[in-house]
């Protein structure tokens, strides 16, 4: 059942029923399969509002365990290509497929949520009625329906996740402080370490480094890049020393399409970039 | 911020005190109505039947009250047709207490006076069933329950949400009035039901049987308070604050807030039912003004004025606006709505978290 030739990190991906599936796996919506090495497929994507094509044939690919980037002027499409992997947004044509087999356009926001994409929103967005290891609580992945909710207790693993997940995020000393009363860079890292608290496979981040000061954002660079590997991450940014630092494949969207696709540097030299950055 | 109040009171009066406390609220709710049914009226100590109803009446109120707390000051959903679901209630029973009167109408006719003035013939389909008791109980949660889980999976699928989901529950309760005050609905028109004589073979103005029905509505508010503490302490409760104060983050964390909302939607429909099927027996009669939006809007002031998300706050509130009421409407009568309003702006400007908030003021600085 265990399949021998795939690196240890598509492995544990790879639900172990997936070789016995076969012709039927694209029935099965909760397994995820990344046998070629891709966990997000977008395919000519295009969303229209009112007439103003936000993504026009839109194709982008994310490998498992990368750290991908994604820059672009505003207006660019960055904030609806997230909406649309993440069900908020139905794409006008074109495919969304999470792994091999999960077509993103067939579910809604909270499916998808828990067949592992995390996001994060431009906005810091926590509960902030809520302790900060409430927050975390909440987010924890398991079973998220009514009856659950209401015998609920967490479990001593869940507690020690919570202590991991509040040493990451750097919070432990306000574990028990509402989560409103942070700062604005603590609820940044709060609601990153409640997307890792879904355990997800792909996350999403939305300018995850505005409004932290240097130190706060040299911090969370050494976050994002000690979760690449285990994880694979997207990240928008302005930042552009932010995205140097964390960088290893930056993408460009311009005008709802992929204008480049490389290193940094390479993107950076891009004539066609340059003219979209500093105007024609 | 609002959730774990209740319980942070209780902890800093002690455990010992809220026990008295509580022990000295049920026998004074016992003590109430064995003094009417036993104390001569000359006495004292004499609780007089109009006592009994008012303070029946307002705990019938309060239980709407926490009902509407749920649904707006955990859940953000502010709901302007809760008065629909109390009037829904009070109509299911009021058509038990309609057979109840038997042949001792004023046509001497086995169906409703109201039925035999229509010259109608036989009951019509809906009034199946209407003579059990046990029926009636059920339609008295099933039908707000149904409504709510039918226009609540419409309205929360759509993401209906804030001032719009506010006004959508305003009309739907003003078009429910406008249908239950059509004599052909078969609900009694405008007159609605009145005119009570039994209730489970009882005399329904004899002193046993009001002071039965106080004490069942003050069974009703501690079980529903306790019910209503126990879930919003739950995880599910802490669901309910995250609809409304980061549906979306919610959304993202895996959760489907639709099912959320509707759970709780439902819940609190049901609970009003069962306030309303107290309320007409005691103040024996239900019409279609129950259902106007003004009723539905005063509960909301109830709710605004104790303190919303608190539970105990709305059930203040309604004692008090309803207490003040009771007094305002007999000494200034022409008065009542300009001091309604009053309180309600005053509240909205000095007290934004209501009563509770007075509470509250002194644990904000420590922490």
């Amino acid at each position: 059942m265990s399949i021998p030739h795939l690196p240890p990190e598509i492995e544990t991906l790879t639900p172990s029923w997936a070789g016995e599936t076969s012709g039927l796996a694209h029935l099965v919506s909760t397994g995820l399969d990344t046998s070629h090495g891709q966990i997000l497929y977008l395919q000519d994507v295009c969303v229209s509002f009112d007439g103003f094509r936000a993504l026009n044939h839109l194709s982008l690919e994310i490998g498992v365990g990368e750290l991908r980037c994604v820059i672009g002027p505003n207006g660019a499409g960055k904030t609806t290509m997230m909406d649309v992997i993440t069900g908020k947004t139905r794409p006008d044509s074109g495919d969304v497929f999470f792994g091999e087999t999960i077509d993103l356009t067939r579910h809604r926001e909270a499916q998808i949520a828990r067949m592992g994409i995390g996001r994060k929103f431009q906005k810091p967005t926590v509960f902030e009625a809520m302790s900060v290891a409430d927050n975390l609580a909440l987010a924890l992945s398991g079973d998220k329906g009514v009856w659950a909710s209401l015998r609920y207790r967490l479990s001593g693993v869940q507690h020690d996740r919570i202590d991991e997940l509040l040493q990451i995020t750097r919070l432990a000393e306000f574990s028990h402080r509402l989560a409103g009363l942070l700062s604005h860079g603590q609820k940044q890292w709060l609601e990153i370490g409640m997307l890792l608290a879904q355990d997800p496979k792909l996350l999403l981040l939305d300018e995850p480094v505005a409004g932290m000061t240097d130190a706060e954002t040299e911090k969370t660079a050494e976050l994002l890049c000690s979760l690449k590997g285990r994880h694979s991450l997207m990240v928008v940014e302005h930042d552009m020393a932010f995205v140097g630092s964390i960088a290893e494949r930056v993408t460009v969207l311009a005008e709802g399409a992929v204008l480049a696709e490389g290193s940094l540097a390479q993107v950076q030299a891009d004539e066609r970039v340059i003219e979209v950055y500093l105007g024609r | 911020m609002h959730q774990p109040l209740t319980l942070r009171l209780m902890a800093q009066l002690g455990p010992a005190l809220t026990r008295v406390m509580v022990v000295l609220l049920l026998m004074l709710a016992l003590a109430l109505p064995l003094s009417h049914v036993y104390v001569a009226p000359d006495s004292a100590w004499y609780v007089s039947a109009y006592t009994l109803t008012l303070l029946g009446k307002i705990v019938c109120f309060a239980v709407l009250a926490l009902a509407l707390d749920l649904v707006w000051g955990y859940t953000g959903l502010l709901s302007l047709g809760h008065g629909l679901f109390f009037a829904l209630g009070g109509y299911a029973i009021g058509m038990y207490l309609m057979r109840g009167i038997g042949r001792e109408g004023n046509y001497q006719s086995a169906l409703p006076d109201f039925m035999v003035f229509l010259d109608w013939h036989t009951l019509p389909w809906f009034w199946w069933g209407s003579d059990s008791l046990a029926w009636v109980l059920l339609l008295v949660v099933a039908v707000p329950g149904l409504l709510a889980l039918v226009f609540g999976f419409l309205a929360f699928r759509s993401r209906i949400k804030g001032v719009y989901f506010s006004i959508i529950t305003q009309a739907l309760t003003y078009a429910a009035m406008l249908l239950f005050f059509r004599n052909e609905t078969g609900f009694g028109g405008n007159n609605g039901f009145t005119d009570f004589k039994r209730i489970a073979g009882y005399a329904i103005a004899a002193p046993e049987t009001r002071a039965v029905l106080f004490v069942l509505s003050v069974l009703l508010l501690a079980g529903s308070l306790a019910g209503s503490l126990w879930l919003v302490n739950s995880r599910f409760g802490r669901i309910l604050t995250a609809v409304r104060d980061a549906e979306n983050r919610l959304m993202f964390c895996g959760y489907d807030p639709v099912r959320f909302k509707l759970a709780i939607w439902v819940l609190s429909a049901m609970l009003a039912g069962l306030a309303g099927a107290l309320y007409v027996p005691q103040v024996g009669i239900i019409n279609p003004g129950e259902m106007s939006p003004a009723n539905s809007i005063e509960v909301a002031i109830w709710v605004a004025l104790g303190g919303r998300g608190t539970l105990l706050g709305p059930i203040l509130g309604a004692f008090v606006v309803n207490g003040a009421k009771s007094w305002f409407t007999v000494a200034f009568p022409e008065y009542w709505l300009f001091f309604l309003g009053f309180l309600f702006i005053a509240a909205t400007l000095l007290l934004p978290r209501g009563l509770m908030g007075l509470v509250r003021r002194g644990e904000d600085k420590t922490s």
